[in-house]
């Protein structure tokens, strides 16, 4: 039972991986000269004008909450799509009444005035 | 078609999914619907529930049904009718007091809505996952709704203060849970129970830790002491009518999944659980009317003594017999009645500029509302458990279970407490019929209001009179929770 | 038919409820008044269609309806009539609907709506009081047990705006419910032993039984229903409401205790009275209660000012006698004195009410004297309700209380029979004394200055000029009853004449049946009536007529020929004195034994201690108040739900303790 886990163990090994060694082999190969530029937040945006801790409007919090629903709603989906086969008729039901209600949600949520900015 | 999933279970989940068509029905009118149509929306809402309720007499006998995930029973049943009658005296109390209070109706009935729903999975949940669901759907409504009115501190107070312990027992319960699952390898009630009766594994201090924090997580629902701390806080701030409705739906539900996961899942370990129940239920009955004695807010004073309540009806789970589990479900249902009716009356004292749960807002009520006192009175006398109204019979029950069950001292502590919880109910009776300095307002009736009062107060007397019909019900309901007679089961 | 004996006080009380404040006070009255008299009129009926039946068969039941059906509890809301019902049910009815007429007039100062709501509860009362006394199983009795304590409680505190008065009425609820916690787990055990609450099965099955030799079940079972007993009825150690309970109207005092409410404890156990047959342990436990109760009782009544006060101790003190012939198992006698006391007790009171009302509200009898002469009516039947309870022969009182004497004497408790017998000469020497302090010599001081004292201001001014000019005497509607009770207490005691004075007992032959189990009809022990027991009952006879002639004679010296000698003797013995005004301190002693400690844990423990001090903080009574404080408001906020965690926390700590500990 326990073996059903290796490929994720695996997984997890060599994405650790993965960044140790660019962080650590970078670090091994960079020089360490720094001046104003390298230590702005991005190289080439915008010139930061004021201090980053900055209050931001409620509706950010609000978007990105909406983005997150709907981003979670994509890990439902995706086992779904995986064992469709094996649920058919009811698999589909579940799944019809599930985004029915996301859309509800979201249809309440535009009406609302939450997706508009001004 | 996976096994043990078919169409069929669509139909026996119809009360669920039209509560769930409903809620959703009642957001979009909110949106649909001109703005100030808080009657309408109300309106829409009782609809709603008259159609899960009448959904739920479409079938009968007892099912398991999705994967076995929940059981469509009489017990389940039993439990639903409570859910959905307190939540419709909640919204036939709301509609005044959210005018009052300016908060937008359409969102406030969407999550008295989604809560009922989340009880209803409660009460069929016989797998730990279904109970998680259920338990999680209806918390997170009431994290919101006890901070329903924003502009009011104590309200965010309470809902904050909610949310924290919430979770925090939550985490608690999760992990109980988790070692249930792991040390049984399922999640089902049904299946883990017999798992449990192996020799070896009934004296695993793993499978005791388990079953002690799954009674901590349990006890924190039930506001049992020591797990009680947020009650008071809560109930003083939250709504009015989402006090009332935590009080009854949210202990009513977290009950039935106590019966559940205790007499269905762990009926091996009945020892374990029953003395720590047995212990819980002498403080909580003690410490709750103790401290109530003192309160001069009404909704605190209504606190404490809901704690004192559920200490109370868990002498029902240790006694343990089937007689004790039908004592539980009168008692549940007698108390919504007694205590949603006693909420209802503080919510017809407040006004505009007054809030009316002070104490000294019900003095002299008589002389100025005489049905609204006889009201208050009657409840008063229902929750001290003073014949012929519906609370002594309740109370008669729970005590002769316990008698039945050979814990007298139990019986003995328990009516030593409802005497001494008389002093603090009888105190507010002193101030509506004994006192007579009119500080307090006069209470404004509208017809949502005195239909909510009048159920409650015709199923007080009712059930005193004519227990009858209800003790029947009840006795067939406990009868189909899977295994009843646990003490009879064990060797 | 039975049902509506308790149904038309019950309607009286609706409509007075529901409309009284609207009606007038004659037509509330006329209400409360007329459900009182039909319903006695009803029990009139069916106490005669009773009569008719064969003396075995006694017996007429009503099932209103099945009331608890569930598992093996089949509880039936039955209504049951048999001879001691019926004894009771007329008591109930007849004293109770004389009390009502004498309200009119008692009461005619009140406002409407005051008036009213008296007549209400008076009703609800009695139909409670019906309920009980009808009721043929433990459950139907407890709703009338409770509803009876339930309106003591309203009608004591009836004057709600002397604190002493609701004080009272919230001590003698609290009182009684120590009592019912008793009784209710009595009745909860004697249903998981018989498995059944009905009074005839319960009967059956425990005269099925032998009489328990040890304290077993059956000792224990009556032990609980006894404490309940003590409750209602006032004995010790719960007697303490009693005497407070002055604080309601003379009237209900009345009711309370001469009709209604104490005679619940009696009557409790003379309907189980084959259940305590069998638990001799028990009976000798009530018998030692009631007669220390009558003894103690007495000794305060002698000393108390306060001429309600002294006929609250001597109720106490007669509740005792009542009590010492149920443990003698003289059931029959101590029913008997319920009944005649009903009579005599409701006299007094309603005579100490009209003096009462006569002098505008003036309770002390030091203030009081030579009333014979205006008040000739009240004089004269509170004279016969004072020689009544005194037990001077002729008199219904001597019949009674001889009974109980003799009953106990021919047990073989001489003990008991002897402080019997000195609580009789204390009895009448403190109604003796109120009789010559109040109505004879002369009075103390002129009436005016009563005035600014009285407990209970009278409504108009020219009332009290012409109370002060000249003391009228008792009202008719006031009149009349006390006149109907003055009859009563001559006459009640002729239906048990004793064989001895040539009667042939039939009040006690009338009761036997519900004594006795109706299967097992075994003989009970009533002493063979042969010329030897005669002679010893007349002997008895003279001997307490002997103690009540001396006993008046006593109170003449020390209260009318000799005043100086009584302060005299209280002087002598200061100590004594002191301890019995202040009723041997048993109040103070609950107070600091009891009430404190509850009070202590709850407040300073719980509340302030560990609610608002821990967790709380000062500082949720700021957030309430100053909004402003929000940044110390919101730190001291996380701060408490820390602890709230911290308790969770713990708890989980503790029951992990606890299984590490086992």
């Amino acid at each position: 039972m326990l073996s059903d886990y290796i490929p994720i163990a695996i997984f997890v090994v060599v994405a650790t991986g993965f960044a140790v060694f660019t962080l650590v082999f970078a670090s091994l190969l960079h020089s360490e000269k720094y001046n104003k530029v390298k230590l702005e937040p991005y190289e080439c945006g915008i010139e930061p004008i004021t201090d980053a801790r900055d209050r931001y409007s409620i509706r950010y919090y609000l978007v990105a909450m909406l983005f997150v629903i709907f981003d979670v709603e994509t890990v439902f989906m995706f086992p779904w799509a995986v064992i469709f086969d094996k649920l058919l008729l009811f698999g589909l039901i579940e799944m019809v009444v599930f985004i029915f209600i996301l859309v509800v949600g979201y249809y309440y949520a535009w009406q609302k005035g939450a997706l508009e900015w001004a | 078609m996976p096994a043990g999933v078919s169409l069929r279970d669509f139909y026996y989940l119809l009360p669920e999914l039209v509560l769930t068509g409903g809620a959703l029905l009642v957001l979009i009118a909110d949106v649909l619907l001109p703005r100030r149509s808080g009657h309408a929306l109300a309106w829409i809402t009782l609809l709603v529930l008259a159609a899960t309720l009448a959904s739920l007499g479409t079938f009968s006998g007892t099912h398991e049904v999705a994967h076995g995930l929940i059981a469509v029973d009489e017990f389940a049943l039993f439990f639903k009718v409570v859910f959905l009658v307190s939540a419709a005296v909640t919204v036939l109390m709301s509609v005044r007091y959210l005018e009052i209070e300016g908060a937008s109706p359409g969102e406030y009935y969407f999550l008295i809505l989604c809560a009922t729903l989340g009880m209803m999975i409660l009460a069929g949940g016989i797998d730990l996952i279904t109970i998680f669901i259920g338990l999680e759907t209806m918390a997170v409504s009431f994290y919101i709704l006890v901070g329903f009115i924003k502009p009011n501190q104590k309200s965010n107070e309470a809902a904050v203060k909610y949310f924290l312990l919430g979770a925090f027992s939550l985490g608690i319960l999760l992990y109980g849970m988790s070692l249930l699952y792991g040390l049984s390898g399922t999640t089902n009630l049904r299946v883990m129970a017999p798992v449990f009766f192996g020799p070896e594994t009934r004296h695993d201090p793993r499978l005791i830790l388990a079953v002690m924090l799954v009674v901590a997580g349990v006890g924190f629902k039930i506001a049992a002491v020591p797990f009680h701390m947020w009650a008071p806080d809560v109930y003083e701030g939250a709504p009015t009518p989402v006090t009332a409705f935590l009080s009854v739906g949210s202990k009513a539900a977290s009950f039935a999944m106590i019966l559940r996961i205790f007499l269905e899942g762990l009926p091996a370990m009945v020892h374990d659980w029953q003395i720590l129940f047995e212990a819980l239920a002498i403080v909580t009955m003690t410490v709750g009317n103790l401290a109530a004695l003192t309160q001069t807010n009404l909704k605190r004073m209504l606190a404490y003594s809901s704690i004192a309540h559920a200490g109370y009806i868990l002498i029902g789970l240790v006694a343990g017999t089937p007689r004790g589990v039908s004592a539980m479900l009168i008692y549940l249902f007698i108390y919504t009645f007694m205590q949603l009716g006693a909420f209802t009356v503080i919510v017809l004292m407040r006004r505009r500029d007054v809030v009316g749960d002070e104490l000294k807002d019900f003095s002299g009520l008589h002389f100025r509302h005489p049905y609204a006192a006889f009201a208050m009175l009657l409840f008063m006398l229902s929750l001290g458990g003073i014949p012929p109204t519906a609370g002594f019979m309740g109370k008669f029950w729970l005590f002769s279970a316990a008698i039945d069950a050979h814990y007298y001292w139990l019986a003995v502590i328990g009516v030593l407490n409802s005497a001494v919880s008389l002093y603090y109910y009888i105190r507010l009776v002193v101030f509506m019929y004994l006192k007579k300095d009119a500080t307090g307002s006069e209470p404004s009736t509208t017809p949502a209001l005195t239909v909510a009062l009048a159920i409650a107060v015709v199923a007080t007397i009712y059930i005193g009179i004519y227990p009858r019909v209800l003790f029947e019900i009840a006795e067939a309901s406990a009868r189909t929770l899977g295994v009843v007679g646990i003490t009879a089961a064990l060797p | 038919m039975l049902l509506l004996i308790p149904l038309l006080p019950l309607v009286g009380f609706l409509l007075n409820a529901s409309f009284g404040r609207r009606v007038s006070k004659p037509a509330a009255g006329a209400i409360a008044c007329g459900a009182m008299i039909a319903s006695f009129l009803v029990s009139l009926v069916s106490v005669f269609r009773l009569i008719a039946l064969p003396a075995d068969a006694r017996a007429i039941a009503q099932q209103v309806f099945t009331w608890i059906s569930s598992g093996d509890l089949a509880v039936a809301f039955t209504l049951r009539l048999d001879p001691l019902s019926a004894v009771m049910i007329l008591v109930v009815t007849g004293i109770g609907s004389l009390i009502h007429i004498y309200s009119t007039a008692y009461m005619h100062e009140e406002r409407d709506a005051e008036y009213a709501r008296y007549f209400s509860y008076l009703n609800l009362f009695a139909a409670f009081m019906l309920v009980l006394v009808l009721g043929s199983n433990f459950l139907v009795l407890f709703v009338g047990w409770e509803g009876v304590g339930l309106c003591s409680y309203l009608l004591i505190g009836f004057w709600y705006e002397k604190k002493s008065a609701s004080d009272a009425g919230k001590k003698a609820f609290i009182v009684n419910r120590i009592g019912d916690f008793g009784f209710i787990l009595g009745v909860l055990l004697a249903f998981v032993h018989f498995g059944t609450l009905d009074f005839q099965e319960i009967a059956r099955s425990s005269a099925a039984l032998g009489p328990e030799a040890a304290f077993g079940t059956m000792s224990l079972i009556t032990l609980l229903l006894f404490v309940g007993a003590t409750g209602k009825s006032a004995q010790i150690p719960l007697y303490v409401w009693l005497p407070d309970a002055m604080e309601g109207p003379t009237p209900v005092s009345a009711l309370i205790h001469a009709a209604t409410m104490v005679t619940a404890g009696v009557y409790m156990i003379g309907r189980n009275a084959v259940l305590f047959s069998h638990a001799p342990q028990t009976l000798t436990i009530i018998a030692v209660v009631g007669v220390a109760t009558a003894l103690l009782a007495g000794t305060i009544g002698l000393v108390q000012n306060d001429i309600k006060r002294v006929l609250a101790y001597s109720t106490v003190s007669q509740l005792g006698y009542m009590f010492l012939a149920m443990g003698v198992g003289a059931y029959a006698a101590g029913i008997f004195h319920l009944y005649t006391h009903a009579f005599f007790k409701a006299l007094l009171f309603l005579g100490s009410g009209a003096v009462i009302h006569a002098l505008a509200g003036e309770q002390d009898l030091r203030r009081m004297g030579g009333l014979k002469k205006d008040l000739p009516i009240t004089y004269w039947t509170f004279l016969i309700g004072a020689l009544a309870i005194s037990g001077v022969p002729l008199l219904s009182g001597f019949f009674s209380k001889d009974e109980i004497l003799y009953r106990t004497y021919a047990s073989g408790h001489t003990l008991l029979w002897i402080v019997g017998l000195l609580t009789s000469l204390l009895t009448a020497i403190y109604m003796f004394r109120i009789v010559f302090l109040a109505f004879h010599g002369h009075r103390a001081e002129p009436f005016a200055d009563a005035q600014d004292r009285h407990a209970r201001p009278p409504q108009s001014g020219s009332h009290e000029a012409a109370h002060a000019a000249h003391l009228h005497d008792a009202p008719p509607a006031m009149a009349i009853a006390l006149v109907v009770l003055a009859v009563g207490s001559v006459a009640a005691g002729y239906v048990g004449l004793p064989q001895a004075l040539g009667g042939s007992n039939r009040f006690e032959k009338f009761l036997e049946p519900s004594f006795t189990a109706a299967d097992v009809r075994s003989t009970p022990d009533v002493p063979d009536d042969g010329a030897a027991t005669e002679g010893l009952e007349l002997g008895l006879m003279a001997v307490s007529t002997l103690v009540a002639v001396g006993g008046i004679g006593l109170a003449f010296f020390f209260f009318l020929a000799n005043p100086r000698a009584s302060d005299r003797v209280a002087s002598q013995f200061p100590g004594l004195h002191r301890v019995l005004m202040h009723k041997y301190y048993v109040d103070e002693i609950y107070d600091a034994a009891i009430v404190q400690p509850i009070r202590i844990v709850s407040e300073d423990g719980l509340w302030k201690g560990l609610d608002v001090r821990v967790i709380d903080g000062a500082v949720n009574d700021v957030a309430g108040t100053v909004g402003g404080a929000s940044a110390l408001l919101r730190r001291l906020q996380t701060g408490s739900v820390r602890a709230y965690a911290a308790s969770l926390f713990l708890g989980v700590v503790l029951i992990l303790g606890y299984y590490l500990w086992r």
